[in-house]
């Protein structure tokens, strides 16, 4: 009888390797909540089949679940996620300067934690990847001061299932915060964003650097303006500019186009008043690098390239808007952020042109530079927005 | 208006709001009381139940008795294998929560552990415990053969082959060769490997009768389903359907069984035939996965329902940090979302993890894609370093030579 166990449970194991993953949808749970400043709204979405093994739904045990018998224990239902889900909010202190809060990061500071009760407003019902769930619905009445943090407790289900999980995902003020929890971290402390006035501003302000720095294609695009600002051009011959001064002012020009191009579709775009189609926009920017590169090789346009800078100028600003939306403009302050957001741009910008400047002043007169950096660099400019200009249109990837 | 018209006009709204509903997948109020909004895996009536149900009922009336324990948790872990169900898995921990994290835990506490971390992908966690376990008791059959099993998962098929060896005076020889032959087979001795487990298992079935005569069952379909994908992996399809039916011809209902048919259906081109094999086992994210594939082959009315769905366990799975998923998520990137890059970057993180022939599949596939043959590197010098045979590999590994 041992020898028969011994194989059969061998057996068991063997085949309950099941090779690679097959149906691997273990046990969630997911519970969203909205923080406002008044009360926290929430919902939780439960599987009925954990809630059956929890304390039973299946009244009439046939296997099947019923509305009508889900609906008679809802009562049972609600008790026990009372009984394992608690959320406390901790209160800002209101007497906190906007400098102090600035230096002392939010997480450090200590607020006053309160427990308001969770009221079940109702509960539907929805169908998730692995079954039915039921939705619980409820609010808490929250309090007259800002919220600055919210810890959650949930211990759902552990007990009976220790691979179970509560997905979290917590929302205030527009900003979305996840997280997980298990037996091993069944109780966070989710800190909610409140950021002062400048502290949003100093945030967009990076993020604008940021872009720049990340965005090759901006830079490219300048740049490609740029090379040819030292030289000169004079009966169908590159000649280098005599002194300083001119060089200067011909980027000063160029760049201030740029600049002002770009701060304005990109203000129209992020207030909503126009939009563009992304792929458009993204086209077109390669396009305009294109044809500022070309133009470096076979030059077309030889004077007041302010002109080009301030055309396509245009066209960038609607690409960074873009990206401004991707991060999303905090409701409240959003002029701030845009504000920061281009100003941040404008900095980026800055540095390269005075990192290139004074590089570009003194190789002017190599051959190098005159040929060999125009033309090569101008050629593998080329190159490199054909691809993004196909990669843009088509919406594939090439590298 | 016409009353036709209007019928027209509601019968469009209607079923446009009903395809709205299902597409937002919102939540809703049920109206009707005798609505059934989920059926349980099994009635309570069901033999299986029953017996967990007891086994529960003993277990808890002496929590402390680990016996008990280790005997329900064995039949989660069994059910969950039946059904493709990882849920069972959690039971099965719950179960063994006292002892888990002692210090010196009971040896089966340790061989189930290793179940549960290999079920999860955790193969050293798995192997590190089957090490203490085989350390206590030389003799534990379950123990080595689930440590061959996973070192052929790793790809360390001369380590899984001397844990085979100790199976010999321990297990049935039909396990022993079977153990054998899976890593065998990957390292250069496939023809050998197919031979002599055939031979062994052709004692056991009478393929007339449709019965089985002798021996254990399960042990049978194991070695039948390695035997199809040994002759598949050599590139011998009669033989691989042979074996392919004998193991169905068992009457186990194993979701490995089934997806390993649907992958040989699929090289085969007779995509066709895995929508009624698999119209069932839509529970299961790999047999979705599969039906999907055919679906899309065949221009079938449900593919982009099924595609969507399996977009949706795969962004569950991440949602809850689980990585168990991505030789399939692979799969599903490149042939059902075509994103190549997206596609390699999982199979290289799946790569790290197990290296069976598919893990290699999907990398190489990826990589030929995504035209990034630097990437492929790895995998065909260890298929070089392996010896593997596998027609499929070494179509791959010429294409991406060239």
């Amino acid at each position: 009888m041992t020898a028969f166990w011994s194989l059969f449970i061998t057996f068991l194991f063997l085949l309950c390797f099941a090779r690679s993953g097959f149906a691997h949808k273990p046990s969630d749970s997911y519970l969203n909540i909205t923080v406002e400043d008044q009360k926290i709204e929430g919902q939780i979405d439960i599987a009925l089949r954990d809630l059956e093994v929890a304390i039973g739904l299946d009244t009439n045990q046939d296997g099947a679940i019923t509305w009508g018998e889900l609906r008679s224990r809802h009562a049972a239902i609600s008790a026990y996620v009372l009984s394992r889900l608690e959320i406390k909010e901790e209160i800002r202190p209101v007497r906190l300067s906007a400098l102090s809060s600035y230096f002392v990061p939010l997480w450090a500071k200590e607020g006053k934690e309160v427990v308001f009760p969770i009221r079940i407003i109702d509960q539907q019902v929805d169908n998730h990847t692995d079954g039915a769930y039921t939705v619980i619905h409820f609010e808490i009445d929250c309090c007259t001061d800002p919220v600055s943090a919210v810890t959650i407790s949930y211990h759902l289900f552990f007990d009976l299932d220790p691979q179970h999980r509560g997905i979290s995902r917590v929302t205030y003020r527009g900003q979305t915060q996840t997280a997980l929890f298990g037996p091993d971290n069944f109780s966070q402390r989710l800190a909610l964003g409140v950021h002062t006035p400048l502290q949003t501003f100093i945030s967009f302000a990076g993020e604008g650097i940021f872009h720049i720095f990340s965005g090759f294609d901006h830079i490219l695009f300048l740049l490609s303006l740029l090379l040819p600002a030292v030289l000169r051009r004079q009966d169908g011959q590159w000649l280098v500019v005599s002194s300083f001064r001119p060089a200067f002012w011909n980027i000063t020009k160029i760049v201030t186009a740029f600049t002002l191009a770009h701060s304005m579709t990109l203000t129209l775009a992020a207030i909503g008043l126009i939009r563009l189609p992304s792929r458009w926009v993204e086209s077109s920017i390669a396009v305009s690098i294109l044809i500022v590169a070309m133009n470096n090789i076979y030059p077309v346009v030889t004077a007041r390239l302010w002109g080009f800078a301030f055309a396509f100028g245009l066209i960038h600003g609607f690409g960074f808007a873009s990206v401004l939306s991707d991060l999303g403009l905090p409701p409240g302050a959003r002029g701030l952020a845009l504000v920061g957001f281009n100003l941040g741009v404008e900095a980026g910008q800055l540095v390269i042109v005075s990192l290139f400047l004074p590089l570009s002043f003194f190789l002017r007169h190599r051959f190098v530079y005159r040929q060999f950096v125009r033309v090569a660099g101008s050629i593998a400019v080329i190159l490199l927005a054909t691809i993004w200009l196909v990669e843009r249109m088509f919406e594939i990837k090439l590298i | 208006m016409s009353i036709t018209r209007t019928a027209w006009v509601v019968l469009v709204v209607s079923v446009f709001s009903g395809w709205l509903h299902w597409v937002e997948a919102s939540p809703f109020t049920p109206t009707d009381d005798a609505q059934v909004l989920e059926r349980l895996p099994f009635r309570p009536s069901d033999p299986a139940a029953r017996q967990l149900r007891e086994w529960r009922a003993e277990w808890m009336s002496s929590p402390d008795r680990f016996d008990l324990a280790a005997r329900l948790a064995r039949g989660y872990i069994e059910q969950g294998r039946r059904n493709a169900d990882p849920r069972y898995n959690g039971y099965a921990e719950a179960t063994l929560t006292r002892w888990w994290k002692s210090p010196n835990p009971p040896t089966a506490l340790l061989v189930l552990r290793a179940t549960l971390s290999q079920s999860r992908h955790d193969f050293n966690g798995a192997l590190a415990d089957l090490t203490q376990v085989l350390k206590r008791d030389p003799d534990d059959p379950q123990a080595w053969v689930t440590q061959a099993l996973i070192l052929q998962v790793q790809g360390e098929y001369q380590k899984s082959k001397e844990s085979c060896f100790r199976l010999q005076r321990l297990s049935t020889t039909l396990v022993t060769a079977a153990c054998l032959a899976g890593a065998g087979s990957l390292s250069g001795q496939a023809e050998k490997s197919f031979d002599l487990l055939k031979k062994m298992v052709d004692q056991y079935s009478p393929p007339i009768l449709g019965g089985v005569r002798g021996g254990n069952a399960e042990e049978q379909l194991w070695a039948r389903t390695l035997l199809a994908e040994i002759a598949a992996r050599r590139g011998m399809p009669a033989a691989a359907e042979d074996q392919f039916r004998q193991a169905f011809l068992l009457k186990i209902h194993d979701p490995y069984l089934l997806g390993a048919y649907a992958d040989f259906l699929l090289d085969q081109g007779r995509a066709k035939e895995v929508l009624p094999l698999l119209a069932d086992e839509m529970r299961a994210d790999g047999l979705l996965l599969r039906l999907t594939l055919a679906e899309q082959t065949v221009h079938a009315d449900s593919f982009s329902q099924h595609r969507d769905a399996l977009r949706d366990r795969f962004a569950a799975s991440r949602l809850r940090g689980d990585r168990v998923h991505q030789r399939e998520e692979s799969r599903f990137t490149l042939w059902l979302l075509h994103q190549p890059q997206e596609a390699l970057k999982l199979a290289e993180e799946n790569w790290k993890v197990q290296r069976e022939p598919w893990d290699a599949r999907v990398l190489l596939e990826a990589a030929q894609a995504a035209n990034n043959h630097a990437a492929a590197k790895t995998v065909l010098d260890w298929m070089a370093k392996t010896k593997i045979e596998d027609v499929t590999l070494t179509k791959l590994k010429t294409e991406l030579e060239k």
